[in-house]
């Protein structure tokens, strides 16, 4: 609090001021130090940021590619987490499952911000673009023949038909023993 | 009582084991709560049905009761605990408490030993005589036990009595006279043994009563030959030796009953009735002496008969509805002494001192009764006189028995033992009833139920009566959870569970554990039982099943759901129905009498004009929702309930498409029949139709005899038409209601086991449709025999038989399935809907059916099955066992299932079949009854809760037994013991606990802050 009122409490004492002033050749009232030609790092400045820019490029182009792979690794991870797994209907074998479709579905929900930080104007993304959203795509599929493996997909006639109720009779007969 | 579930405790720590390994892995994936609740369910597929031993009387209640008593002897003499022997019609000796009316110890004799005579020798043992005076029994006293038994020989029926020579006394020891089978016989009371036999039937003399005489070791038997010959035998008792015979003739015949007036006084009626023959045979002279009845009585039309009684100097007389007290003074003269109404009981005669003897007589008066106990030898004064109010649901007083104890001022006492016309037994003592036993309920005939009242404003829970009550109960619960509890807190917790006012409201629950038993029995009373604790809530005396002058020996048949409102009419009460008929003829007319269920009212009672065969309930009901009854009455007409033009429409829409069927066991025949038109001839109205035959299938009488029949529960529901084999294969089962199984056995096999060699015995199963009449499945179990029981449920049969080639008891199941629905296994048609699975489905389209079956040998013989019905029927079934030792078993159904093989593949494991063995297993833990037993279990009934998981279960008998069952354990609701306190405490826990840490995370931040 002590701080607080003392800063609250006195007003500036001295300042310095860091704005550099040196490319502003009307405030340029300092001379030049001998040797320097402003004029050369004029000429310069075009390439340089040229070059720098297509290096940004490249590299941007180059680390989209590697995230677009990056789903492969996965990929075959998730193939060997399923193999151990193995086919019958456990915890082991459901989590992994789930998680297997899980994880490529929230890949592509987020292709977008993925690619996010190599958007550029001079980057063609489509490529790794359409790399990332198949191997995802695999993984969906695998995950999708995991649980058809396991047996939770429907596609035999008894998923179709253990819920149907019995069919109505038309006839009705009742009796029996006499009573007596 | 005590019941330790070892396997129980294992399988539910296996089950904390494996719920903490089921969370870690969740977080470990991640996963979201719909595994948890899949893997929950998973796990708990397999399941044993057990109890544990704080858990008895939560849920089931039983009741013991004895029948309606024929004889009493009173023991009261020595000082401790005093007590009333008792004798039933349903065959029951029991010892009664006489201050409370609880049995002390009972045994229920078989069906067919019917008990004649029961007396109390050497102030220690119970001496019985049952099956027509054939067996003597002695049961120690005090417990029950039986000390001896003898078996009585005799060459014919005869009339049989017992009786317990008080004075005579051969070293300690009593003589036992019994009479029977045509013999009088000695028998010593201490170790039974016969001590001599006198056949007075080889003289071709009926023995009609023994009769002592006082102060000395001789005995009188009396006895007709032929219809005019009377006979008198003096007997020397320690001995057998005949000591005298005495034989006159009178001319006018005797009609075979005799009241024995003193020691050598004998009244008997002649041929016509009209006459009183007073016999009497002093010093070995008989005299006979005639009195006209016209002369004693003015109005002496009808058929007189001589009551059984023992009053000294004086018979009863029986005379249309009047009874007469006819006293017999000097030699030979009689004189009437009282008249009385048809409903008052006079008791036997009891003598109170040396000299004295005294006997009560019970008259009705409005809606009281009137006591009167009187000195046999001065008829004016009373001893005691007394009134008492009695609940007319008991009818009239049909037997009394007097007992009397000596009062501080050293004067007499009487208390008296009254059986009243509803069965039940009261105690009257000073004016008032000290306890009464309903013991009609040990006869019932019929069960159903009815739902309670959903209003709120009807019942009031008593126990806990405020919010403090509340909390305190839930603290010791939980205390109990957090194993904090003192002995002193299980003990008020255990009772806290069983006197939970929860399970016995008057009103509708969530989950329809709490309905209303509605049960018709034998003496014609219907009680509605409350499934909680299993207290009569109403009481009927049906007044259509009462003895009157027009119907003299009416009998309850059954008990239908009359009226269920259920969406319409909801402003009426549910009611049953009861049907009755007057006499035991198959053409006695038909009474029907209906019920409301909530208020025990008869509501209407209609006295048929037709007979009763068949009483069908149709799947219909009118606009307020009664069900429509078919009445088939022995001349083959139908005739429909009820009788408004609106049931008659509905009924007429369906007209074609309703048929019956009869079983003829006698001529081992069924019949199917149609309904053809509206009755002609005097019988017309619009509500009679008559049948026509449409089918018929005759065994060969020779060979096949119909032993037993079953058919599916008409409120069966069935959830599924398929069945999911462990390969993805689909079998669609062959479910109908119009199946029948039949069981027939070779004529000599259906008598008794041993009666036929395994080569001549043969069983056989059918399944027959009753529509068609066409036989779905034969199948021949050579070397087997009945008796058969059989319970048919979805598409299964399971039956119960003995083998005689392996001398075991067996169990067989026939599995039908459709062959013809088996190619529907395209799974887009079946995604589209592009099936006929579902559509109405005719017995004439000829199904192929397939079936399966299998047999296991089982230990138990049955005394009756049952499955267990759930509400949606996707719960898996138990069948329920009532074994021979009166105890029912649960047995799943997957035991009994025609796919178990010896070595099941892995896939048929997950499935859940289990290895073929050749023995079904009798798991301790699974009887039902856990440690009661339920004397002479007849039925066993089974009812779904409106919980799917839960299934209602009572069992009855000679005892009443109630309980819950949870065939897959109660997967859909938490359990009893949950404690919803720690639940609640957890929760505040943490709301405070997330309270606090936020504070103190908002200080830390600020405090960061200013750093």
């Amino acid at each position: 609090m002590e701080k607080g009122k003392a800063v609250m409490g006195s007003g500036r004492r001295w300042a310095v001021d860091f704005t550099d002033n040196s490319t502003t050749p009307s405030s340029r009232d300092i001379p030049d130090p001998p040797g320097f030609t402003r004029a050369s790092q004029d000429q310069d400045d075009s390439t340089t940021s040229r070059q720098k820019k297509d290096a940004e490029a490249n590299w941007k182009a180059q680390k989209a590619w590697e995230v677009a792979q990056a789903p492969f690794k996965n990929l075959l991870m998730m193939g060997f987490m399923m193999w151990m797994a193995g086919s019958t209907v456990h915890l082991f074998s459901i989590g992994i499952t789930f998680s297997a479709l899980w994880q490529p579905i929230s890949a592509l929900q987020g292709v977008g911000k993925v690619f996010e930080p190599y958007k550029d104007s001079k980057v063609d993304l489509l490529g790794p673009k359409l790399l990332f959203i198949a191997l995802n795509l695999g993984g969906l599929a695998l995950g999708v023949w995991k649980l058809n493996t396991l047996g939770l997909l429907p596609t035999h006639a008894s998923d179709w038909v253990s819920s149907l109720p019995p069919a109505q009779e038309v006839e009705y007969s009742g009796g029996g023993i006499p009573l007596h | 009582m005590i019941l330790i579930e070892t396997k129980g405790r294992s399988v539910s720590s296996h089950w904390h084991k494996q719920r903490g390994r089921v969370i870690c892995h969740i977080q470990l994936f991640m996963a979201t709560r719909v595994f948890l609740l899949i893997l929950l369910l998973l796990s708990s597929a397999t399941s044993i049905f057990s109890l544990y031993e704080d858990q008895v009387g939560l849920m089931d209640w039983h009741q013991q009761y004895i029948g309606k008593v024929k004889h009493a002897v009173f023991h009261t003499q020595k000082t401790g605990r005093k007590r009333v022997l008792v004798s039933t019609e349903e065959n029951v000796i029991a010892s009664l408490d006489l201050r409370h009316g609880e049995i002390f110890w009972r045994h229920v004799l078989g069906t067919n030993d019917a008990i004649d005579g029961i007396d109390i020798a050497l102030g220690k043992y119970v001496i019985t005589l049952s099956s027509d005076g054939s067996i003597l029994r002695a049961w120690n006293l005090p417990d029950g036990q039986m000390v001896w038994e003898s078996f009585l020989r005799g060459p014919k029926h005869s009339k049989s009595s017992l009786m317990v020579l008080k004075t005579l006394k051969v070293d300690k020891d009593r003589v036992i006279i019994v009479s029977g089978k045509g013999c009088v016989h000695g028998v010593s009371s201490i170790d039974g043994e016969v001590l001599w036999t006198k056949d007075l039937a080889a003289e071709s003399v009926e023995v009609q009563q023994v009769i002592p005489l006082h102060d000395s070791d001789k005995i009188y038997a009396v006895g007709f030959s032929g219809l005019t010959q009377f006979h008198a035998y003096e007997i020397n008792a320690m001995n057998g030796e005949l000591l005298k015979h005495e034989t006159a003739d009178f001319s006018g015949g005797f009609v075979g009953e005799l009241a024995l007036v003193s020691s050598e006084t004998l009244v008997a009626l002649d041929t016509t009735r009209s006459i009183l023959v007073t016999v009497s045979f002093r010093n070995g002279k008989i005299n006979f002496h005639q009195t006209y009845i016209s002369s004693l009585v003015k109005d002496s039309t009808g058929i007189a008969m001589i009551l059984p009684s023992t009053l000294t100097g004086m018979f009863t007389l029986k005379i249309n509805t009047l009874k007469l007290i006819i006293r017999v003074t000097g030699e030979d003269q009689l004189e009437l002494v009282e008249k009385f109404d048809h409903a008052t009981v006079v008791s036997d005669v009891l003598s109170i001192s040396e000299d004295k003897e005294a006997f009560a007589v019970v008259q009705h008066g409005g809606i009281k009764i009137h006591l009167q106990v009187k000195l046999s030898d001065d008829w004016n004064s009373d001893l005691v006189k007394e009134s008492i109010e009695m609940d007319q649901q008991r009818g009239l007083v049909h037997k009394v028995f007097i007992n009397n104890y000596i009062r501080t001022d050293r004067s007499h006492g009487f208390r008296a033992l009254i059986v009243m016309e509803d069965h039940s037994l009261l105690l009257l003592q000073q004016g008032k009833i000290v306890w009464n036993r309903e013991d009609a309920l040990a006869s019932i005939i019929d069960v159903t139920t009815s739902e309670l009242p959903v209003d709120k404003a009807v019942s009031v829970a008593k126990g806990e009566h405020n919010l403090i009550d509340w909390l305190k109960g839930h603290i010791l619960k939980l205390k109990g959870t957090l194993m904090l509890a003192s002995p002193e807190d299980v003990v008020a917790i255990q009772a806290i569970r069983l006197k939970s006012s929860e399970k016995s409201k008057l009103t509708r629950d969530h989950n329809g554990f709490r309905k209303l038993l509605i049960v018709l029995t034998k003496a014609g009373k219907i009680f509605a039982l409350h499934s909680g604790d299993g207290r009569v809530v109403w009481s009927l005396l049906l007044p259509s099943l009462r003895k009157s002058k027009v119907c003299d020996c009416p009998t309850g048949l059954n008990l239908y759901q009359w009226q269920v409102p259920h969406h319409h009419a909801m402003d009426q009460n549910p009611s049953v129905l009861v049907v009755g008929k007057c006499g035991y003829s198959s053409n006695a007319p038909a009474v029907l009498s209906f019920v409301d269920t909530y208020t025990g009212k008869e509501l209407n009672s209609l006295d048929l004009g037709h007979s009763v065969a068949q009483i069908i309930p149709l799947p219909f009901t009118d606009s307020t929702e009664q069900r429509l009854h078919l009445l088939v009455d022995a001349d083959r007409r139908v005739h429909l309930y009820p009788r408004t033009p609106e049931a008659r429409t509905i009924f007429q829409q369906e007209f074609s498409n309703i048929y019956w069927y009869s079983v003829e066991a006698d001529n081992s025949i069924i019949k199917g029949h149609v309904i053809k038109r509206t009755c002609i001839g005097e019988v017309a109205d619009d509500f009679c139709f008559e049948s026509g035959d449409l089918w018929s299938i005759v065994f060969p009488l020779e060979s096949e005899k119909i032993i037993a029949t079953g058919s599916r529960k008409s409120n069966e529901v069935v959830h599924t038409q398929a069945k999911v084999t462990s390969d993805q294969d689909v079998m669609y089962k062959y479910i109908s209601k119009n199946l029948l199984f039949v069981a027939t056995v070779s004529p000599k096999a259906s008598v008794g086991i041993g009666s036929a060699d395994p080569e001549e015995a043969s069983l056989f199963a059918y399944l027959i449709d009753t529509v068609t009449g066409r036989i779905l499945h034969r199948m021949t179990h050579h070397g087997a025999q009945g008796p058969v029981h059989a319970v048919f449920s979805e598409n299964w049969v399971v039956y119960h038989y003995f083998n005689l080639r392996a001398h075991r008891f067996e169990m067989s199941v026939i599995e039908i399935y459709d062959q013809s629905r088996a190619e529907n296994k395209d799974v887009w048609k079946l995604v589209v809907g592009k099936h006929n699975l579902t559509a109405p489905v005719s017995s004439y389209s000829r199904p192929e059916v397939v079936t399966k079956s299998q047999s296991y040998f089982f230990t138990h013989s049955v005394k009756a099955m049952a499955v267990t019905l759930t509400a949606k029927g996707i719960t898996s079934k138990q069948l329920l066992i009532g074994t021979i030792g009166d105890q029912v078993l649960a047995l799943d159904k997957r035991f009994v299932d025609p796919r178990r093989t010896v070595n099941p593949s892995q896939a048929e494991k997950e499935e859940g079949i289990i290895p073929l063995t050749d023995f079904l297993p009798i798991i301790p833990q699974s009887y039902v009854t856990h440690a009661l037993k339920v004397e002479g279990l007849r039925s066993i009934v089974t009812v779904p809760a409106k919980l799917e998981s839960t299934t209602l279960v009572f069992a009855y008998g000679m005892d009443l037994f109630f309980t819950q069952l949870a065939p897959s354990r109660t997967y859909d609701s938490l359990t009893e013991d949950f404690s919803y306190a720690l639940l609640l405490i957890t929760i505040i826990a943490l709301v405070a606990a997330i309270f606090v840490t936020w504070i103190l995370s908002e200080r830390k931040e600020l405090q960061d802050k200013w750093r």
